[in-house]
């Protein structure tokens, strides 16, 4: 019995046998997690009868235009998107602005209730969204802003990890003497900020905008309470809405769904590890 | 102080500006502005955090007292003292959606971290282009829109032609795996969605599928700080691969396990997304579908009564800090000790 597992052959199979184990269980993680994904594009090309009948359907068929028809007639699809785009990336730019310019002043000067609102920021990020989403939404309504998109992004722009973001970017990356001498030249404290420490924090800001792009492009709840018209709709809101059509058309609804999903598959295929720190850097760091 | 001198060195090299007499007249404002600067820049944080985050606080605690139809504008408000909360609490419907919210969250939030664990390990026991590949592929969902993958596994749990009722029965009537499957074509087909009984574990299985990856990612991330010299000397002294597991790598990984199941309790305590289009906008199974978060949305969006909406999130508020009380209480000490 020694002898055996002494051998080195026997060892040499076991080692092989569990290697096999191993990637075959990492594999079919990877399997279980792309494949909704494939399916939801392979139903895309499917018409409701072949999706619907007996027969086991593992390839492309052949109505994807039939399907794009119908879903431009059942929702204002390509007005979504665009919504969600405008949405999205006018939250950005703004937030990273706004996150900048409040991490910046946290890292650079002292002031009296700097800790406390610290403590604050720390504290809003436990705090349930659900629990200001009705105040949000009287708010809103007596700004008159309601069924806006600017409704839909302004309380996203100050978001706290993107604030610690970029405050730890400025310790790190901006040098505290560089600062000094713009002062000694006479630029004023905005102008420091705009073109001597935005520039050199250039790569926080990359991460920072994939988090809030990400975020504000997914967001469902805000959008559902506040736009109430169908052409101000964002594109989540609008194909959850088709479930309730009787008799979805549910080839055009994966279609929709599918290409609604893209652009951010198409961000994280170019910069799946910016994106992958950045979505975790609240928890990593 | 030599910092100061070299400073000081550089400045008549720099081109000088002129103070214009305005600008002098202009000195005690000038002074004002250097004083408040700091207060500028934070400005952002402070107007719209102070608009849609401190406001709203007190504005719930006050509305929670109240009748309001939003609808019929602010003028509709009515005091009615505490009829809001002893309505709220004696409410069955609210104390049912709370349990549903608890199990979908204990399903889906341990299953999410007792496979991103193990898996994290053996990623980290990988070549360096294997785990980038592997971590890319498990992060994916976390990154897409939780309605749109929603809607997929909507038609992915489709009793007659979902392609996992479809594979399940391919299993029971196959030849081989007939055998031991065959008992899955009594239950057919099963109603996933539709069905009380298996709401909640149908919707914790997809925000299982959303997360894991995330998990698996910061845990990976906690693994790769570990110094490899403590495996080797644990590897040495005898230790097998699941001892080195258990008594190296898990309690060095404490404070990643804390923040990661914080994150898991507070983001599955406020689920909506995935139970809202699973039960298809709590129209089927919303018995046992339904959250907390979605039946406050009903009772404030649907049913128009914001101050019943408002008690209801201040328990929804109360009950979180409950649980990350104990959970604090239970684990914070050893999960943050561990950081040092």
């Amino acid at each position: 019995m020694f002898a055996l597992l002494e051998n080195t052959h026997y060892q040499r199979g076991i080692s092989i046998a569990a290697r096999t184990v191993l990637w075959a269980f990492l594999l079919l993680g990877v399997f279980l997690t792309i494949f909704p994904f494939l399916w939801g594009g392979l139903l895309a090309t499917h018409s409701r009868t072949s999706m619907f009948s007996s027969a086991f359907v593992l390839s492309f068929s052949d109505q994807l235009f039939v399907n794009y028809e119908e879903l431009l007639r059942i929702m204002p699809f390509w007005l979504g998107m665009f919504n969600s785009f405008k949405v999205a990336l006018i939250g950005t730019a703004v937030s990273l602005f706004c996150c900048s310019l409040v991490g910046y002043g946290l890292a650079v000067y002292k002031f009296r209730g700097r800790t406390t609102l610290f403590t604050i920021m720390v504290c809003s990020m436990m705090m349930p969204p659900i629990l200001t989403l009705i105040p949000y939404y009287m708010i809103v309504s007596t700004l008159g802003l309601r069924d806006t998109h600017l409704a839909v992004w302004l309380p996203f722009v100050i978001n706290p990890i993107g604030i610690f973001l970029m405050r730890q970017y400025t310790v790190a990356s901006v040098p505290k003497d560089l600062l000094e001498a713009a002062r000694l030249d006479g630029a004023s404290a905005f102008r420091t900020f705009w073109s001597i420490a935005l520039p050199l924090l250039r790569p926080g800001l990359a991460t920072l905008a994939i988090v809030q792009f990400v975020f504000l492009w997914n967001n469902f709840l805000q959008p559902l309470v506040i736009l109430t018209s169908t052409e101000q709709m964002v594109i989540t809101q609008l194909l959850r809405r088709v479930q309730g059509i009787p008799n979805t058309p549910w080839g055009a609804v994966m279609l929709g769904t599918t290409v609604s999903i893209l652009p951010l598959i198409a961000i994280y295929m170019v910069a799946s590890k910016q994106m992958i720190s950045g979505l975790t850097s609240g928890a990593v760091k | 102080m030599t910092q100061k001198t070299e400073l000081t060195g550089t400045v008549p090299e720099a081109p000088l500006t002129v103070p214009s007499p305005v600008q002098q007249e202009d000195s005690r404002l000038k002074a004002f502005f250097q004083k408040g600067t700091p207060y500028w820049f934070v400005s952002p944080y402070i107007i719209i955090f102070g608009v849609f985050g401190i406001f709203p606080i007190f504005f719930m605690i006050f509305l929670s007292f109240h009748t309001w139809n939003p609808v019929a504008g602010l003028a509709s408000m009515r005091f009615v003292g505490w009829e809001n909360y002893t309505l709220s609490l004696t409410d069955p419907t609210l104390w049912h959606t709370l349990w549903n919210t608890v199990v979908i969250a204990l399903l889906s939030g341990l299953s999410q971290h007792l496979v991103a664990l193990p898996m994290a390990y053996l990623l980290v026991s990988l070549g360096h282009r294997a785990r980038h590949w592997l971590t890319t592929a498990y992060f994916l969902p976390y990154v897409t829109s939780t309605v749109a993958v929603s809607m997929i596994f909507y038609i992915m749990y489709a009793p007659e032609s979902g392609i996992i009722n479809r594979a399940l029965v391919t299993l029971a009537n196959g030849q081989i795996t007939g055998f031991l499957f065959g008992w899955i074509n009594d239950l057919m087909p099963i109603r996933w969605l539709q069905e009380n009984s298996l709401i909640r574990y149908s919707i914790s299985f997809v925000v299982f599928w959303k997360y894991v990856g995330f998990n698996i990612v910061i845990y990976a991330a906690g693994l790769t700080t570990i110094n490899k010299e403590l495996y080797e000397a644990a590897k040495i002294d005898g230790a097998s691969s699941w001892q080195r597991f258990r008594f190296v790598a898990l309690p060095l990984l404490k404070p990643f396990i804390f923040f990661a199941v914080t994150l898991t309790i507070i983001g599955n305590m406020n689920l909506f997304d995935e139970p809202y289009v699973l039960t298809r906008g709590l129209q089927q199974a919303a018995t046992n579908g339904m959250t907390i978060s979605n039946y406050l949305y009903r009772i404030g969006w649907e049913w128009l009564d914001m101050g019943g909406a408002a008690a209801v999130s201040w328990i929804l508020f109360v009950v979180i800090g409950i649980f990350t009380g104990i959970y604090f209480w239970l684990f914070g000490r050893e999960g943050l000790g561990g950081n040092d």
